[in-house]
């Protein structure tokens, strides 16, 4: 093969290789996007059996219930919609009814999204940032809590 | 007064950056050796006066000094004194200027003691000054740590307790020591830009810093995994989280650069390519530490952030960043291309790992920003889940693994593949059957564990098969043994140990997949039932700390009814944050453990999640040898000569490295 016939397939094979590998990228991606989503909206754009997304609000007051087997049944709430969630697990440790949760895994058969983590507000200043997004969306936000330096005085000038 | 002192030494370091960063690049450019000899100077006393900064923020958080808000903010009277001083970096303030510090550090480090030539190290330091001085300004303007309080407090509002580890203690640090070790390579790859000089001695010049590098980021990838382990009581080492990426990113593109280097140096070829890597490791360590500290993720990292400080290390990272590229774009061209090689040749196959690592660093950099660029250009908020990354990652570190052995035994220049293959059948076939035998042992379940197992233990095998082969190479009397095993150099002891560290953490991760999880609810007296192991709930602990209570339950573990150990996890509880922190039980057992993590007591009992882990201290083993190897390198890179002269005495088959 002469040296320019080399080179133009140098050039194909690694276009070839390139091309192969976005197309590869793009299609995993496709498979593993998880959604984010309040209740009311995942109520409203539906939520596919066995889909992987993550769902944000709190944990509906009364709805938590613990299981023998260890299973934790609860539901997410933003106000407008609920959803029901089952989790076998260890909730995180600031898991608690009220509080703001991120729930991730997929809806089962039977109307109840199966979380397989869940990740809670852990202190005012530690927390998932999607849920202060959630909760600042759902006007739950408050700003003193959220940001300790607010309720302290006032740094002074340099002296 | 110490604090305003500190405050006042960090003005003085910026002062002195800009000086390092304008005068000896003029002086470069004029040709003015004078103005060029600015730069070692100004580098030192860049160090002194951060360092200075660094010790007066220390010396607030040792003291308890409520008056600086950072103090305030993030430690407490009660707070342990090792965790008042690690608290320094636990805050975004304190950690930037850590940076900064560790910044200044390397910069003083290549002042003294860096090769390649006055002009190269002169406009390398000027670069690094700039650097520096962006960083400085960046923590003077937005993240100032001694921001004094009036009326001081009297009492602080501690540190989040999750960062009050020894974990903590030593895991930023390291990182931080390996994200920023990256820039002298950056540094030296812009200065031979701009010099448009670039061979072999600017690749010897870069090498030692980058090994120093990449081992302390080994070493920090390695414990921030274990540190999450432990701490997060998910029992998973590795969660693809954007934060995590971060730290991965600038490793694959080091590890590829570490590699183009050899053949760069050895063959005078891939020159482009080399500084393209060179240039990347750091400016992904920068992406890194834009997305950890603009709080733009959603991370299990995430702290609330201000948005100012995102907008003002976006512009000074598209300034450094947009930079480096564009002087890439218009230098690179011009330098000269070296040999052309066979593909079937040592360097061919570090090709192939070159692009096997970028393609897997490029991964990792879409799946990390797509959710980022998604929310911005539609809103959609989406993360990317796990299963994407372990497919492509995997896929492609699977092929490393393949080649990696061969690549090891070849030659320069034209190698022979048969050869290699017959001496390599025998490691393959000793994989497979080791993977039969783990797959016997476990379960062929997943079968990608199985798999996965199999390439781990051929890699590390083959890295024993090369160093072999090179010290019994000239038969098997002793003597002659030990002679050629201490002729030696440490490059070749460095390549083993790293292959080795890799194939051993790879065999740790494959076997995530075996083991056995149990989660039950359960009161004093049930037994839980793991792999295994029983676990008995035999009794329950107060204990008091410092800054907190726990409540202990102890386990005791036994195997066939014969007990092996207790394991006793706790939750822990902080009064001044009113938190509660779940502590994992820990026991190792063999190189397995079993993880134990208790949840608040409820009606049905207490809520035990239990985990056996086989092999899974293998992991973080393997990153240690692998970091061991690093720093064997690093010191090669030093005692060259010596090693030089061993290797001319007893002369190998091949000059190979």
């Amino acid at each position: 093969m002469t040296r320019k016939g080399r080179r133009a397939a140098l050039v194909a094979g690694m276009v070839a290789l390139a091309g192969s590998g976005v197309g590869v990228t793009l299609y995993a991606l496709s498979g593993s996007v998880e959604f984010f989503m309040g209740p009311s909206e995942a109520m409203a754009r539906g939520m596919p059996v066995g889909r992987p997304m993550r769902l944000g609000g709190l944990v509906e007051t009364g709805s938590v219930t613990h299981a023998k087997d260890g299973t934790l049944d609860f539901k997410v709430t933003d106000g407008k919609a609920a959803v029901p969630v089952s989790f076998k697990g260890i909730p995180p440790d600031l898991f608690r009814e009220g509080q703001g949760v991120v729930v991730e895994g997929a809806m089962g058969g039977a109307g109840t999204f199966r979380a397989s983590i869940v990740l809670a507000k852990h202190d005012e200043r530690y927390m998932p940032k999607d849920v202060a997004d959630a909760l600042k969306k759902q006007g739950r936000w408050n700003d003193g809590a959220a940001a300790p330096a607010a309720a302290i005085p006032a740094a002074s000038p340099k002296p | 007064m110490t604090v305003e002192l500190g405050h006042f030494a960090l003005a003085l370091a910026l002062g002195l950056a800009v000086a390092q960063f304008v005068v000896p690049l003029w002086g470069a450019l004029r040709g003015d050796a004078r103005l060029m000899s600015v730069a070692s100077g100004a580098a030192t006393g860049q160090f002194v006066f951060v360092a200075l900064a660094f010790g007066a923020l220390v010396e607030a958080h040792a003291a308890s000094d409520f008056s600086v808000r950072n103090v305030y903010e993030n430690s407490h009277t009660l707070k342990p004194l090792i965790y008042k001083i690690t608290g320094v970096w636990g805050s975004h303030e304190g950690s930037m200027l850590l940076w900064i510090l560790i910044l200044a550090l390397f910069g003083a480090m290549v002042a003294r003691g860096a090769r390649g030539g006055e002009a190269i190290r002169s406009v390398a330091l000027s670069l690094q000054g700039a650097l520096g001085a962006a960083f400085i300004a960046f923590v003077l303007a937005t993240s100032d740590p001694f921001q004094r309080l009036w009326p001081a407090p009297r009492e602080g509002q501690d540190l989040n307790p999750l960062l009050q580890d020894p974990g903590l203690a030593i895991h930023p640090p390291l990182l931080y020591l390996g994200y920023v070790g990256f820039s002298v390579a950056f540094s030296f790859a812009g200065a031979a830009l701009i010099l448009g000089r670039f061979d072999a001695a600017w690749t010897r010049a870069v090498r030692p810093w980058a090994l120093l590098a990449w081992t302390f980021l080994t070493l920090g990838i390695a414990m921030g995994s274990y540190w999450a382990y432990y701490t997060l009581g998910w029992g998973g080492f590795w969660f693809w989280d954007p934060v995590e990426n971060a730290s991965l990113m600038p490793w694959l593109a080091g590890t590829a650069f570490l590699h183009s280097a050899i053949v760069m140096e050895k063959r005078e070829a891939l020159k482009v390519w080399t500084v393209f890597l060179a240039i990347l490791a750091f400016s992904l360590s920068l992406l890194g530490t834009f997305l950890v500290r603009s709080g733009v993720l959603t991370s299990v990292h995430a702290f609330a952030e201000d948005p100012r400080r995102g907008v003002f290390i976006l512009a000074i990272e598209a300034f450094f960043i947009g930079g480096a590229f564009a002087l890439f774009a218009l230098r690179a061209p011009a330098l000269k291309q070296g040999a052309i090689f066979a593909p079937l040749s040592r360097e061919g196959f570090l090709v192939a790992n070159n692009v096997l690592l970028f393609a897997a660093c490029v991964t990792v950099v879409v799946g990390t920003l797509y959710p980022l660029v998604l929310q911005a250009t539609t809103g959609q908020k989406i993360t990317v889940g796990a299963p994407y990354f372990n497919t492509l990652v995997g896929a492609l570190f699977a092929g490393v693994c393949l080649l990696l052995p061969f690549g090891h035994q070849l030659a320069w220049k034209r190698g022979d593949l048969l050869g290699v293959t017959q001496r390599l059948a025998v490691v393959a076939l000793a994989a497979v059957a080791a993977a039969l035998v783990l797959g016997a042992a476990h379960g062929f379940a997943p079968a990608t564990s199985v798999i996965a197992a199999g390439l781990a233990i051929f890699v590390a095998l083959g890295a024993f098969l090369e160093i072999g082969r090179r010290a019994f190479g000239g038969g098997f009397s002793p003597a002659l043994v030990i002679a050629r095993t201490r002729g030696l150099p440490l490059a070749a002891w460095a390549a083993f140990f790293a292959h080795l560290g890799f194939g051993i953490g790879l065999l740790g991760v494959a076997a995530t997949g075996w083991g056995d999880e149990a989660i039950v609810s359960l009161r004093a007296g049930d037994t839980a039932h793991v792999g295994p192991y029983a676990l008995h709930m035999a009794a329950f602990d107060t204990r008091k700390g410092a800054n907190f209570t726990a409540d202990v339950v102890r386990f005791d573990v036994s195997e066939g009814g014969r007990a092996v150990a207790t394991v006793s996890p706790a939750r822990r509880h902080y009064p001044v944050r009113n938190m509660d922190v779940a502590q994992a039980g820990i026991v190792t057992l063999g190189l397995g453990q079993v993880y134990v993590s208790v949840g608040a007591p409820d009606a049905s009992g207490i809520p035990v999640r239990a985990f056996w882990k086989p092999l899974v201290t293998l992991i973080w083993i393997g990153g240690l040898v692998a970091a061991f190897g690093g720093a064997l390198g690093f010191a090669g890179t030093l005692s060259k000569r010596r090693a030089r002269k061993v290797f001319a005495a007893a002369p190998l088959p091949q000059a190979a490295e």
